[in-house]
């Protein structure tokens, strides 16, 4: 949905060096290729956690995308590498994908509250140009959710939402994901002025404090949500 | 009963009324004091067991001979007694267990002192001396009684004279008495060796819910495990298939303006991938419940398997519907044993075999190939706890050289 995207992924964007690490090789075959579709060269694809953890040590690339499961114990070391080289090397960007979400993990990616992280359903490379904008976007040091965690979180909360209107709601949803006002706007189809009339509702609501920048915004929205 | 059929040796006893007289009862009769020929010769070798057993408890404390000694005595008792337990059980219509504490798991020289601690050994030497004293003479006299006649006749003809009159009056009561007395005295005796070597129903009892915690914990294991490799079976294939199609459909949908070609060939790489995602798919579906068993039952579905094993099996198993879990479990347990017929025993035809009672379902498969098919392969164990879970069970002979039967019995009551 090129609407959606606040980068753009035409041509002329900064060329992005990232390490892949994925064990089915079916999938590491169709993520380099996307990938490098939109100007990110993989100097380097792996297929299990102990590669994965050399090729974070080099300082020649600028993003790590990677499967939660990694061999040789297929639980969470893909996970695990990430939260690890944020620890070593904080704000690296990290764009963490899954074949299922789930918002524990995405709590112990956030945890660390730099932003440059990312965590996405595998289905959603499938929608080529916003995978694309959204490796840029954690690149750039954004903040990246799945709409199903954002979703579980907002069910989680249930009551307290209730002193949002259906549209506040619906903006807080997009915030979480790690949109900006601009990409809001153009998913809701209002203008971009209306889109920051509701996030000063809903911050005054929730009792948030006011971020000026879209990062900082994403990390109050998701640290509430979550209940801290 | 038929005419055709003589009754076997050991059939049930019954208390049948003794008068009218008649030939069946004659029968019976004759038959029953045979056995009790058979429970007074097995006096001699109890007595001289009973005999060792004390040499043994004499001997073992002071000197290793005792142990050795025991060795041989205590297999030998519990062989003499197992026959008596089985003919005694076929007698009354009922199985009658040892309830032997289970020692095979340890090193040879230390079960003759786990064997001391064990009730159903002391039992077993109990019995020996009953059946060596009480039970001897309780089984002697209806042979004796049958046999007096005969006795009276050699001292008739050999005396001659008055003896004669002695033959007669005395071979009448010993025959009414052999008539009426053979049957209860026979199922006394095989009442009191219930009594004796049967194991107590709270010990029965015992074990049975020890034998059922193990399988309970056992099936909980397998499930677990089966659970995981579906969720394994399912990431790993078709769910990360699909994945795929959809970036491949993903990258063709940017490329199809400015690289047609490209475009193309990625939609025919998904397109492939879309089968082989619904293959994975299927196959994983016949790993949780095949759609041929829940359609044909466990007839059909073993016909199915044995085509589509690359050596010829002949099957005959004619089985009703059962319930799913029985089905499923005797499924999976037939399906593992052809699979190593057609992985390990080079055979050139193997035969499925599978009968229900109404009771009990007996599932066999055989082979004629090399045997030596290890029972405690992981295969064959994962067979046996699938059917332990039933309270069922798996014997297999496989002799090197072969063949190999692996014979299945899953008890199953259908209302």
């Amino acid at each position: 949905m090129p609407d959606d995207v606040t980068n753009g992924s035409g041509g002329g964007e900064r060329p992005l060096r990232a390490v892949l690490a994925e064990d089915q090789a079916l999938l590491r075959v169709g993520l380099t290729r996307i990938l490098e579709s939109g100007a990110v060269s993989v100097v380097e694809a792996v297929d299990n956690a102990p590669s994965l953890t050399r090729a974070l040590a080099r300082d020649d690339i600028d993003i790590a995308v990677v499967d939660v499961r990694l061999p040789p114990t297929h639980t969470t070391e893909g996970l695990e590498a990430a939260v690890a080289v944020r620890a070593a090397r904080p704000g690296f960007p990290v764009l963490v994908l899954s074949q299922w979400v789930e918002p524990l993990y995405a709590r112990d990616l956030l945890a660390g509250g730099e932003g440059s992280v990312g965590y996405l359903l595998k289905d959603r490379v499938a929608d080529v140009d916003a995978f694309l904008a959204a490796v840029r976007q954690v690149a750039d040091g954004g903040t990246v959710l799945d709409p199903e965690v954002v979703a579980s979180l907002v069910s989680a909360r249930g009551r307290p939402l209730d002193r949002l209107t259906d549209r506040e709601r619906e903006v807080l949803t997009l915030m979480a994901e790690g949109r900006s006002n601009a990409a809001i706007a153009a998913r809701l189809v209002v203008t971009e002025k209306a889109v920051g009339k509701h996030t000063n509702n809903i911050f005054t609501k929730l009792d948030l404090p006011q971020a000026s920048d879209d990062n900082r915004r994403v990390l109050a929205v998701l640290a509430w949500l979550d209940g801290q | 009963m038929t005419d055709f059929e003589p009754m076997p040796l050991l059939a049930p006893v019954h208390l049948d009324h003794p008068l009218p007289v008649s030939g069946d009862k004659l029968l019976d009769r004759w038959r029953l004091t045979l056995v009790a020929a058979g429970y007074a010769l097995s006096g001699v070798p109890s007595l001289v067991l009973a005999i060792l057993t004390v040499l043994c408890l004499c001997l073992g404390p002071a000197l290793g001979v005792g142990v050795l000694l025991a060795l041989l005595v205590f297999p030998a008792v519990a062989g003499l007694t197992h026959l008596h337990r089985t003919a005694s059980g076929r007698l009354l219509g009922r199985e009658i267990s040892a309830g032997y504490v289970e020692t095979a798991h340890l090193p040879t020289l230390v079960r003759p002192i786990r064997w001391l601690r064990d009730p159903a050994r002391w039992r077993n030497v109990g019995f020996l001396w009953f059946s060596a004293t009480g039970g001897f003479a309780m089984s002697l006299l209806p042979v004796a009684l049958l046999t007096m006649p005969v006795t009276w006749f050699i001292i008739a003809v050999a005396g001659g004279g008055w003896t004669w009159l002695l033959f007669l009056v005395l071979s009448g009561p010993a025959l009414a008495a052999w008539w009426f007395v053979t049957p209860p005295l026979v199922r006394a005796r095989a009442l009191t060796e219930r009594a004796m070597l049967g194991s107590s129903r709270v010990a029965d009892l015992e074990q049975r819910v020890e034998h059922v915690e193990e399988s309970r914990a056992e099936t909980l294991d397998h499930s677990a495990a089966e659970v995981r490799r579906i969720e394994r079976d399912l990431h790993d294939g078709a769910q990360a298939r699909i994945a795929s199609v959809g970036m491949s459909v993903g990258l063709a949908e940017k490329l199809v303006r400015t690289d047609p070609e490209a475009a193309a060939a990625l939609l025919r790489e998904a397109r492939e991938t879309t089968v082989s995602a619904l293959d994975d798919l299927r196959s994983v579906v016949r790993g949780i419940h095949p759609p041929v068993l829940a359609d044909r039952g466990l007839s059909g579905a073993v016909e199915a398997l044995a085509l589509a094993l690359p050596v010829p099996v002949s099957v005959a198993v004619d089985i009703p519907r059962l319930p799913e879990p029985v089905e499923s479990a005797a499924y999976f347990a037939v399906a593992e044993c052809l699979a190593n017929v057609a992985k390990h025993a080079h055979a050139a035809r193997a035969w499925v075999t599978g009968s229900y009672d109404g009771d009990r379902l007996r599932l066999t498969v055989g082979d004629d190939g090399h045997g030596g098919a290890d029972p405690r392969g992981s295969g064959l164990v994962g067979v046996a706890r699938r059917l332990d879970a039933f309270d069922g069970n798996l014997r297999v002979h496989s002799p090197a050289g072969g063949p190999t039967v692996c014979e299945m019995e899953v008890p199953c009551r259908t209302t």
